[in-house]
């Protein structure tokens, strides 16, 4: 019995001493929150939920990679996949009136994108990256012919406050007064953290994406998985496209996705192929979109606005050429799988 | 009573242009170490894949208990009792070795997978058969005896009572071997069948009860242990009289050509793979370095040709400082590296052999004038070595990939072995071939030899060490455990050295 | 086993049908690549309830019909040949460089201010002069994610994409503020226009830039073919470590690359801005550089082929303006037939099994090798 405490014992020392550096920094964000939230309760508020604006997307394209990546398969068509379910979502909207409908079809586009790369990638052992960017060329060649100009949708969906939650001081207006897709993906961080770890697919789906003939050999059905996982996964990039045009700015325009599926590829890299991972790191990148909208709309520093425009796509750069070597991705992601005999 | 459990008849599998299994039959009996024993293509692969449901036989018929079956896929073998442990163990080398053994057969608690009692079980089946592992170990930090270990269980857990062992002592340690003897053992007295396949004919005499031959897809024999020999065996399997042994001169050191000084090579992860290693190769000898996979012979390849940096430590070839030079350096202080991974290392497939052929000298010329190619000084000197080494291709102009089999090892040894050299570091060198290009390889290092060259041949065939070498350096966990002459030396004590025993 | 008497039988076929067999099988998957595409695009505008024989007939009419449509789609297609050549080469060293944009406008803005700040050189200065600052920005650009990859691991499908948007902002800036056109009444964001001396001139209707991208697909194959420098990039493509083991220095060659594909891409710039623009305006190269990774696809990833499908893409763009006031079809579904042309002929396998026609074994293209390389 003692022997095992001190196993854990040493386990969390372990674990401490390995992430030392992110606990630092989480508490030190905390600590300027808080002073923040003390000096001018307003701003603080205002540019943390901007924080959880901004990286809804970012999550959920970052779940929408590793979903697909833990199977085995690089999605780099995330950006296209995000973009045209934005505008079929918006359409939808648009002509039946009916946000549901909107965010439904969103989604089974996404889902049908995701069937795309599934059979560029699986059945016909295309690259992956170039499959993605087939995706990414794809949608935006049909969004920009099928897009009308003038179509609006009405009204955006609206916040919900969730009771009493939503008047908590600080992380009430943040946390507990989103819009529904926003509350959707926090729970999607859950759910895909308990599918990958704690269920039988999950098992399944990290074995395919780490050594897919040993999966096989054991009657796994590799291909399905893969399949399965990348229509799902669409379909979580479709929200993504649907929180873009009905939740965040209530109109579908051009490139309406402004490289936000790339950003949120360095976002799952940066959190380790995990959802938890994933979350903190696009709270991060929320973090300095917020700043940078924060500044620009205060003008505190002179600075041309196109400079702080780079800052995400900087971070991204500094991100990736930081942490890419360090972390570890699914041994086989990008590997076409092929059968034997 | 002889129980047959399975049954095998007549089976044929033919690809395009070779019949890889030509009316293949034997029985496997309850509680038998069945070995199949054949040359590397013999078509024993074939056979166990037919077996394993991966490939469908062309013609023939399998029993399962003398019930006529036709195995669908893997899955359907496993549910049919038979279970397989592949040469390239099947293991996801981050699971957990408990994930590793349900992976495919998990059960659920409602929709979360539970391991609970799964783990029972496993429990029990490690008990009974004395197979001792912890099951929390992450798969890829065991060695490899026990992730071996991980895949009979796997099998066991699937409640197989015919297992198929795919050269299961190739990546072994002498002592592991004895270990996995054991189990082996333990695992017919309690009633379970194997399928040992093997081409090693000392282990096929130690374990097996039965003994079937296989050479070019055909059965050409069988035969109980007791009633076998090592000699007779070699001649079935290979089909004709074997020289077991090797006629080499004895060596006649001249000057110093490589001398290494307490390297160190550890790995991108920082761990030591070569740990302060110091010896030295004269011309005219063959030294050869034995050791069990993974015990830093690649490494200590890799570091002398330049592949990867030391950490410290010197090299010096000719008498000059090598340490840390670029393989294009090496290359140029006359020495010949021939790589580990025929196939990927080394050569460029989708290029032409010509290309290939100059891989490591076209910068020089004949073959570039400023910084331009010379195509057709290429061409011609493609063909010369094309015929001078035999390499069996309609033009010198065909692509590498069309190579089969012992061309691919032709195409390199006839690149390496067209320069003035007087170092030749060759890395398994004979790997995966059958007797008769091993043999031609042999002779080939032996003449470079006897030319005056200083060869290092690194090996995990401890065969292939006693035969070629001079003097024989052991390594074990990165270190040099002992160097000593190879005429001094039996080939059990080197098997001994090699898992790390010292007299 | 089967792999080789399949290409034994190939090889048997191909001297039968001799020279015609031997091109029919280079250019076979992308010629029914752009059918399908453009049946699919017809499709869709009849569905969209236009005529897509009336459409393509004036996209065809406008971009080939007469010298002035001819100059139109050469015009169009000189910035696609150079940024479909920066695609190409990146490619041939197994990279995928995806910012092949940012390299081209870092090569326009950089042409234009050399064309507009320099005054009172002679043409056949001028205009190199131009082109040079502008291959030399490009490259230059294209280094950082060259360094990147090399230095940190950091892949450049990524970093490049990552760096077209910094590119855009820093042009944006700079055509907003320093280099700015200063004029009373102007608010357009744009640099003043580049000297006449700068201009690349017409030959005969056609436009002197073309020719110049004609001999730079040339120069790019004889790089690759013919120099030990080629040699080593597609050593590198192919094998990293077999590349190592012939003492190419690999990371040498990923920059090189990488600073020569930024050049194509920066010269793509610098010709669109001498011969077409004339100035530097933000939003008027926007789409190229993915159109040179459709360019260079299409093209099979062979220099010379980049020349036509460049041809092909321009004159849909050339064509695309007389086909909406002809038929009534908005020019974007030139997008879209040409995403779907990107998607087949990626998607060889689709076209082959259509056309059955047999996989050959050309060095085939593969760039996924995970983040970490």
């Amino acid at each position: 019995m003692t022997d095992k405490n001190n196993n854990q014992d040493n386990k969390f020392l372990k674990h401490l001493k390995k992430n030392w550096a992110k606990y630092t920094v989480g508490i030190l964000l905390i600590v300027a929150i808080l002073y923040n939230y003390d000096r001018d309760p307003k701003v603080t508020q205002a540019v943390l939920a901007s924080m959880v604006r901004h990286s809804t997307p970012l999550v959920l394209g970052a779940l929408c990679g590793l979903i697909g990546e833990r199977s085995g398969i690089i999605n780099i068509g995330i950006e296209g996949q995000m973009l045209i379910s934005a505008f079929a979502a918006f359409m939808t909207t648009a002509y039946t009136g009916n946000i549901i409908f909107g965010v439904v079809l969103g989604i089974l586009t996404g889902m049908f994108m995701g069937y795309l790369l599934a059979i560029m990638s699986i059945a016909l052992k295309l690259d992956q990256i170039i499959g993605g960017t087939v995706l990414n060329i794809l949608a935006l060649g049909i969004t920009s012919y099928f897009y009308q100009v003038g179509l609006s949708m009405g009204q955006k969906i609206l916040p919900i406050p969730l009771g009493k939650l939503a008047d908590l001081p600080l992380v009430g207006r943040v946390l507990f007064n989103n819009p529904p897709i926003t509350y959707t993906t926090f729970i999607l961080v859950f759910v895909v953290h308990y599918i990958l770890f704690h269920t039988k697919w999950g098992l399944r789906t990290r074995a395919v994406g780490e050594h897919p003939r040993a999966a096989d050999t054991v009657g796994v059905d590799v291909f399905k998985i893969r399949y399965v996982n990348l229509i799902i996964a669409g379909g979580v990039a479709g929200l993504a496209g649907s929180f873009l045009s009905l939740e965040a700015v209530g109109s579908f325009e051009r490139a309406m996705t402004n490289g936000r599926g790339f950003v949120a590829l360095a976002v799952m890299i940066f959190g380790r192929w995990t959802p938890f991972g994933a979350w903190g790191a696009a709270l991060l990148f929320g973090f300095a979109s917020a700043m940078q909208t924060q500044i620009n709309f205060s003008g505190a520093l002179d600075i041309p606005y196109q400079f702080i425009s780079m800052l995400p796509y900087l971070l991204t750069i500094v991100v990736l050429a930081g942490f890419v070597g360090r972390s570890r991705a699914p041994a086989a992601s990008g590997v076409p799988y092929e059968k034997e005999g | 009573m002889v129980n047959t459990v399975l049954e095998v008849q007549n089976i044929t599998k033919r690809f395009p242009g070779v019949i890889a299994n030509d009316s293949i039959s034997f029985k496997l009996n309850k509680g038998e170490i069945h070995a199949l024993l054949g040359e590397n293509g013999a078509g024993k692969s074939t056979l166990m894949n037919v077996i394993y449901g991966l490939y469908k036989p062309d013609e023939g018929q399998i029993f399962i208990n003398e019930e006529a079956v036709e195995v669908q896929n893997p899955h359907d073998a496993i549910a049919r009792g038979i279970g397989m442990v592949h040469q390239h163990f099947m293991l996801v080398p981050v699971f957990t070795v408990l994930e590793n053994i349900v992976l495919g057969s998990e059960t659920t608690n409602g929709p979360s997978l539970n391991l609970r009692s799964p783990r029972k079980d496993i429990q029990k089946i490690i008990d009974q058969f004395n197979l001792d592992i912890d099951l929390d170990t992450i798969t890829e930090d065991l060695p490899v005896g026990i992730q071996q270990r991980v895949e009979i269980i796997k099998a066991l857990y699937r409640q197989v009572d015919i297992l198929v062992l795919d050269e299961p002592t190739a990546v072994l340690t002498p002592q592991e071997v004895d270990d996995l003897f054991k189990i082996m053992r333990s695992l017919v007295d309690q009633g379970k069948s194997i399928i040992f396949i093997t081409h090693k004919l000392k282990e096929v005499i130690e374990i097996a009860d039965q003994i079937t031959v296989i050479r070019r897809g055909k059965v050409v024999g069988s035969a109980k242990p007791d009633e076998a020999d090592q000699q007779s065996l070699a001649t079935m399997m290979v089909g004709r009289d074997v020289d077991m042994h090797l006629h080499k001169k004895k060596a006649e050191p001249k000057e110093m050509i490589l001398e290494v000084n307490n390297l160190v090579v550890k790995d991108a992860n920082g761990n030591v793979e070569v740990d302060d290693v110091s010896f030295e190769i004269k011309a005219g000898e063959i030294v050869g370095i034995a050791g069990v996979q993974g015990n830093g012979q690649t490494e200590l390849v890799n570091a002398l040709v330049g592949m990867i940096p030391t950490e410290s430590g010197t090299v010096k070839i000719n008498g000059l400082p090598a340490t840390n030079a670029s393989p294009r350096k090496v290359t140029e202080m006359g020495s010949a590296h021939i790589p580990e991974d025929r196939l990927k290392d080394g050569r460029v497939l989708p290029f032409t052999i010509a290309d290939n052929m100059v891989l490591n000298t076209y910068y020089l010329e004949p073959f570039a004038k400023s910084g331009i190619r010379q195509q057709e000084e290429i061409k011609e000197f493609a063909v010369d070595l094309v015929e001078k080494f035999d390499v069996r291709t309609p033009s010198a102009e065909n692509t590498a990939s069309s190579l089969s089999g012992g061309n691919h090892q032709k195409e390199i040894d006839a690149r390496e072995f067209s320069r003035p050299i007087n170092l030749l570091i060759a890395a398994q060198p004979t790997r995966g071939l059958d007797v008769g290009s091993i043999e031609y390889i042999h002779h080939r290092i032996i003449e470079k030899r006897d030319e005056g060259c200083a060869v290092m041949v690194v090996s995990t065939e401890l065969d292939e060490i006693m035969e070629l070498s001079d003097r024989i350096i052991v390594m074990f966990n990165g270190k040099i455990i002992d160097t000593v002459n190879a005429d001094e030396i039996t080939k059990e004590q080197v098997g001994l050295l090699m898992a790390g025993v010292t007299a | 086993m089967t792999k080789e008497n399949k290409k034994k039988d190939d090889q048997i076929k191909e001297r039968s049908f001799g020279i015609v067999g031997v091109i029919w099988k280079k250019i076979s998957v992308p010629l029914t690549s752009i059918f399908l595409a453009l049946f699919i695009g017809g499709l869709i505008m009849a569905i969209s309830g236009s005529d897509p024989f009336e459409a393509y007939g004036a996209l065809f009419q406008s971009a080939f019909g007469d010298i002035n449509g001819w100059g139109r789609t050469l015009e169009k297609a000189t910035p696609l040949i150079f940024s479909g050549l920066a695609v190409t080469f990146a490619f041939k060293a197994g990279l995928f460089n995806i910012g092949t944009q940012g390299q081209l406008l870092m090569g326009a803005i950089t042409s234009a201010y050399l064309g507009f700040a320099i005054t009172g050189l002679p043409a056949i200065i001028h205009i190199p002069l131009a082109l040079l600052g502008g291959a030399l920005a490009g490259a230059l650009f294209g280094s950082i994610p060259g360094l990147l990859k090399t230095r940190t691991g950091a892949h450049e499908v990524i970093t490049t994409i990552m760096l077209n948007y910094v590119a855009i902002n820093i042009t944006d800036y700079l055509s907003n503020g320093p280099l700015k056109e200063v004029s009373s009444s102007d608010v357009v964001a744009r640099t003043p226009p580049i000297e006449a001396s700068a201009e690349i001139p017409q030959v005969a209707g056609l436009p002197l830039g073309f020719f110049i991208a004609i001999i730079f697909a040339v120069f790019v194959w004889w790089i690759l073919e013919k120099t030990t420098l080629g040699f080593e990039i597609r050593t590198a493509g192919l094998s990293g470590t077999a590349a190592k083991y012939a003492g190419i220095k690999v990371t040498a060659i990923i920059v090189i690359t990488m600073v020569i594909s930024g050049a194509l891409a920066g010269l793509g710039g610098a010709v669109e801005t001498q011969g077409i623009v004339g100035r530097y305006q933000p939003g008027f190269n926007t789409g190229l550089g993915f159109d040179g990774i459709t360019v260079a696809l299409l093209g099979k990833v062979h220099p010379i082929g980049n020349i036509f499908s460049a041809l092909l893409i321009g004159s849909m763009k050339a064509g695309g303006a007389k086909m909406q006031f002809v038929a009534d079809v908005t020019p974007e579904i030139t997008n879209v037939v040409q995403a779907l042309m990107l998607f087949f002929v990626a998607a060889d396998r689709v076209v082959r099994w259509i056309i059955r026609q047999r996989e050959t074994d050309d060095e085939g293209l593969t760039l996924t090798t995970g983040w970490g390389n």
